[in-house]
């Protein structure tokens, strides 16, 4: 009897462990489907997370010092969590129903959350939307909604090491304007110790050629594939030339993982490279000299690529409207001036330029490049097919630029059905 | 449990009582823990996964809400068939992992039997040392080995240095999306480079793995065989030592004896060692993740990190899941594959023959021997394996 009341009880924990763990599980899974009230906001008192997919300490650091003085002003709890995958950890937030109020997110993550409901569109809603730059308004609108607040960008721009470009017996006056210019001191720089111009193989990087002959991979909304248009065979053609000179080189190919690596080793005399090359370069090579330059301007005018983030709120978030109002802080001028000096991206927003560029007169080029700068593609895939165009970018010198491209526009089409 | 096999059915159908009441009761209660774990963590979340290669969740919410379509074999066409990305994506990712595995498996099989052969031998001075240091990269952890493995690698790195002693300027191992039997050549000729399977040109199937897979087939025969020498090692303490005298005595000599009475005697290890390589190889994931994320040019995207990719970074679920089922079922297919292969058979008449003793004079020593040897292994088989 004795044992047998044992058991019993031994069998009823069992099985209470056992609903708890289910219930536990369902709880996890049930809330996804329910969506936010119609245009309002949600709102409670409930702590607000940040997940951050961050560079480095100085760019936690400076979230976590902004997010906590928004949290002491308003007096609605907010942590920062800084993601180790970013992408991975996200999706595990979505899936649960349970994601972080506020994230970082990236333009080509933007679509696939946008399309499955979970972001929250709030754009429209931000008191200071007028003053972001329209084509960064542009990267992050998807099907006519402007779902989130630009972050902060960065542009492409060319950076010159000045000591080799003395030794080269170059001047100010040589700094290129244009494509042939370009090729005249790439190939003047190149000598056996290095190579005129060092780039990261990828579309990131040659795409700015791309936008200088008047293309792109897609138009500026995303919604029709110009991969395969003239201008962009015209772009491929130019930087196959200067590879066939042997005067450009892809960084890998020089025994660099980037750009800015090959350019810091002195392997190359100059770099297409974005205003984060400078943190690497103070870190990473104290000693090299060199300045930055507006890239030369293509057959159909100037051109450069711009790469942002945006602050991206939940649909599911149960606090919809402090989290607006923190990421209303977040943009505003004097937090993102901070963010600027503690990690070295450029605001978002119109209103900071003129202090920005008093502050980092070096690095002007970069935003003065906002005006003609273009985006990457954003329709849902586009990641994919992006990657897919840079395995082929690698082998540019021995290939037609032609086929690379109608590959690309056949795979961008997919996308579009 | 021979007890119970052997109770006659009267027995057993009579009713339950006494001590032994209520033991199926407890059998259960017992394996309840085990069984809610196992079908919590392993059964429950496999089911998800399939029902999610047949949906189009979309990654938010619950797979099981009502918003989640059933999409048939959708997901699965746009993997084998669809023409499109996914097709190539998923194509590209099979082959480099099929060369990845043709090369894996055989070579750090072969090498963990030599090093376990080598260490197993009495004479060796300092056994203990050179098990420990074939065995440490095993041990050590896979992320820490590839960031080692992407220096030594570098095209400047200690193997390119090592190279160009001899005179061999080495490639710039993982930025080099070459395929090492196309030796160089860029375009092969129409009739590969015009026709594709999963999207893939004939070509680029033919061309083996890229030389940034090779590095990391260089990296898991590195790594693996220090693992698989210690179940070698172990295998081989398990041999009666009485097989292989009867042999040496016969003549048989040192050759003779490894390939026919030890290797043969290994079988059971040889699967198992066979099977965990075969299994590893397919799922290769974090050397990839750490390492190269795919590049370059793709050569080393795996079903694995397709896998991830597909879901994770693009959010397209029902392909990822799909991914992993179709690796599943390679898995499968080359597992039984290779139990086929290796299974016992009846020794054939033809190779029986090379057993026999003839009437007159002939075979020499080393045969007989073998054949004792052969037919004392056969007595010992009966006896079950150990």
């Amino acid at each position: 009897m004795q044992r047998s009341t044992s058991r019993w009880l031994v069998a009823g924990a069992l099985a209470a462990v056992g609903v708890l763990t289910l219930s536990a599980c369902g709880s996890g899974f049930s809330s996804g489907s329910s969506a936010s009230p119609s245009g309002g906001l949600t709102s409670s008192n409930k702590a607000l997370t940040v997940l951050i997919g961050s560079s480095g300490d100085a760019e936690t650091k400076a979230v976590n010092s902004a997010v906590a003085d928004w949290a002491t002003s308003s007096g609605t709890k907010a942590t920062v969590n800084a993601a180790s995958d970013l992408n991975q950890q996200l999706a595990q937030g979505f899936s649960s129903g349970k994601p972080a109020d506020v994230f970082y997110l990236s333009t080509d993550a933007l679509a696939g959350y946008a399309s499955n409901g979970s972001l929250l569109a709030y754009g429209d809603q931000l008191s200071n939307k007028s003053d972001f730059y329209p084509s960064l308004v542009k990267s992050f609108t998807y099907n006519g909604k402007f779902y989130c607040a630009p972050k902060d960008f960065s542009t492409l721009a060319l950076e010159i090491n000045t000591d080799m470009w003395a030794a080269a017996g170059l001047t100010d006056a040589d700094i290129p304007t244009t494509w042939d210019q370009l090729q005249t001191v790439a190939k003047k720089l190149t000598t056996a110790g290095h190579v005129g111009l060092g780039i990261g193989g990828e579309y990131a990087r040659i795409g700015a050629f791309m936008t200088e002959a008047g293309g792109n991979l897609m138009n500026a909304d995303s919604t029709k594939a110009t991969a395969n248009s003239a201008a962009n065979v015209t772009a491929l053609d130019y930087a196959k030339k200067l590879m066939t000179d042997g005067s450009l080189k892809y960084a890998k190919d020089l025994g660099a993982g980037w750009g800015g690596e090959a350019f810091g080793k002195g392997l190359a005399a100059m770099t297409i490279e974005g205003n984060w090359i400078t943190g690497g370069m103070q870190a990473d090579y104290p000693s090299i000299k060199y300045k930055v330059v507006q890239l030369p301007a293509g057959p159909a005018g100037k051109g450069t690529l711009q790469f942002t983030n945006c602050w991206g709120i939940a649909a599911d978030s149960p606090n919809q409207a402090a989290a607006l109002k923190l990421v209303e802080k977040l943009t505003s001028a004097s937090d993102q001036l901070a963010f600027s000096k503690a990690f070295g991206p450029m605001p978002s927003i119109q209103s900071a330029a003129s202090e920005w560029k008093k502050a980092n007169p070096a690095l002007v080029p970069f935003l003065d490049a906002a005006s003609y700068a273009k985006g990457v593609p954003t329709a849902k895939g586009a990641a994919d097919v992006v990657t897919d165009f840079n395995s082929k970018l690698e082998t540019l010198a021995t290939s037609d630029p032609k086929t690379i491209l109608d590959a690309t526009q056949t795979n961008l089409q997919a996308l579009l059905k | 449990m021979t007890t119970t096999a052997r109770q006659s059915p009267a027995v057993r159908t009579r009713r339950k009582s006494g001590i032994r009441r209520g033991e199926a009761a407890s059998g259960w209660l017992f394996t309840t823990p085990m069984l809610i774990l196992l079908g919590l963590f392993l059964v429950v979340p496999v089911l998800m996964a399939l029902w999610v290669s047949f949906s189009d969740w979309s990654g938010r919410g619950s797979p099981f809400a009502g918003n989640v379509n059933f999409v048939g074999l959708n997901n699965y066409s746009a993997l084998l068939s669809g023409g499109g990305l996914a097709e190539q994506n998923f194509g590209t990712a099979l082959k480099n992992n099929a060369w990845y595995v043709v090369l894996v498996v055989p070579l750090q099989t072969a090498l963990s039997l030599f090093l376990a052969v080598m260490v197993n031998r009495q004479i060796l001075k300092g056994r203990g040392f050179f098990r420990t240091a074939f065995y440490f990269p095993s041990v050590t952890s896979s992320v820490a080995i590839t960031v080692l493995w992407l220096f030594l690698f570098n095209s400047t790195g200690a193997v390119n240095k090592l190279l160009s002693f001899v005179g061999v300027t080495g490639p710039n191992w993982f930025n080099d999306p070459n395929g090492i039997f196309h030796f160089g050549v860029a375009n092969g000729p129409g009739l590969l480079t015009g026709n594709t399977a999963l999207g893939v040109s004939w070509w680029d199937w033919i061309g083996g793995p890229s030389v940034a897979m090779f590095a990391f087939v260089l990296l898991a025969i590195f790594t693996t065989s220090g693992t698989f020498m210690l179940l070698f090692i172990a295998a081989l303490q398990n041999l009666g030592g009485d097989v292989t005298e009867a042999a040496m005595m016969d003549g048989a000599n040192g050759w003779q004896r490894f390939w026919r009475v030890t290797l043969p005697q290994l079988r059971p290890t040889l699967f198992t060692v066979l099977t965990l390589g075969l299994i590893g190889c397919w799922q290769v994931f974090d050397q990839i993740y750490t390492g190269t994320k795919g590049g370059p040019s793709k050569t080393t995207l795996t079903p694995a990190y397709l896998s991830y990719q597909a879901a994770f970074n693009n959010q397209q679920w029902g392909q990822g899941a799909a991914i992993a089922f179709l690796l599943f079922i390679i898995i499968v297919l080359f597992t039984l594959f290779q139990r086929w292969v290796l299974a016992e058979r009846k020794v054939s008449k033809r190779r029986m023959r090379l057993y026999d003793i003839p009437p007159s004079s002939g075979s020499g020593p080393g045969n007989v021997a073998i054949g004792i040897a052969a037919s004392s292994m056969a007595s010992k088989g009966q006896g079950g394996s150990v």
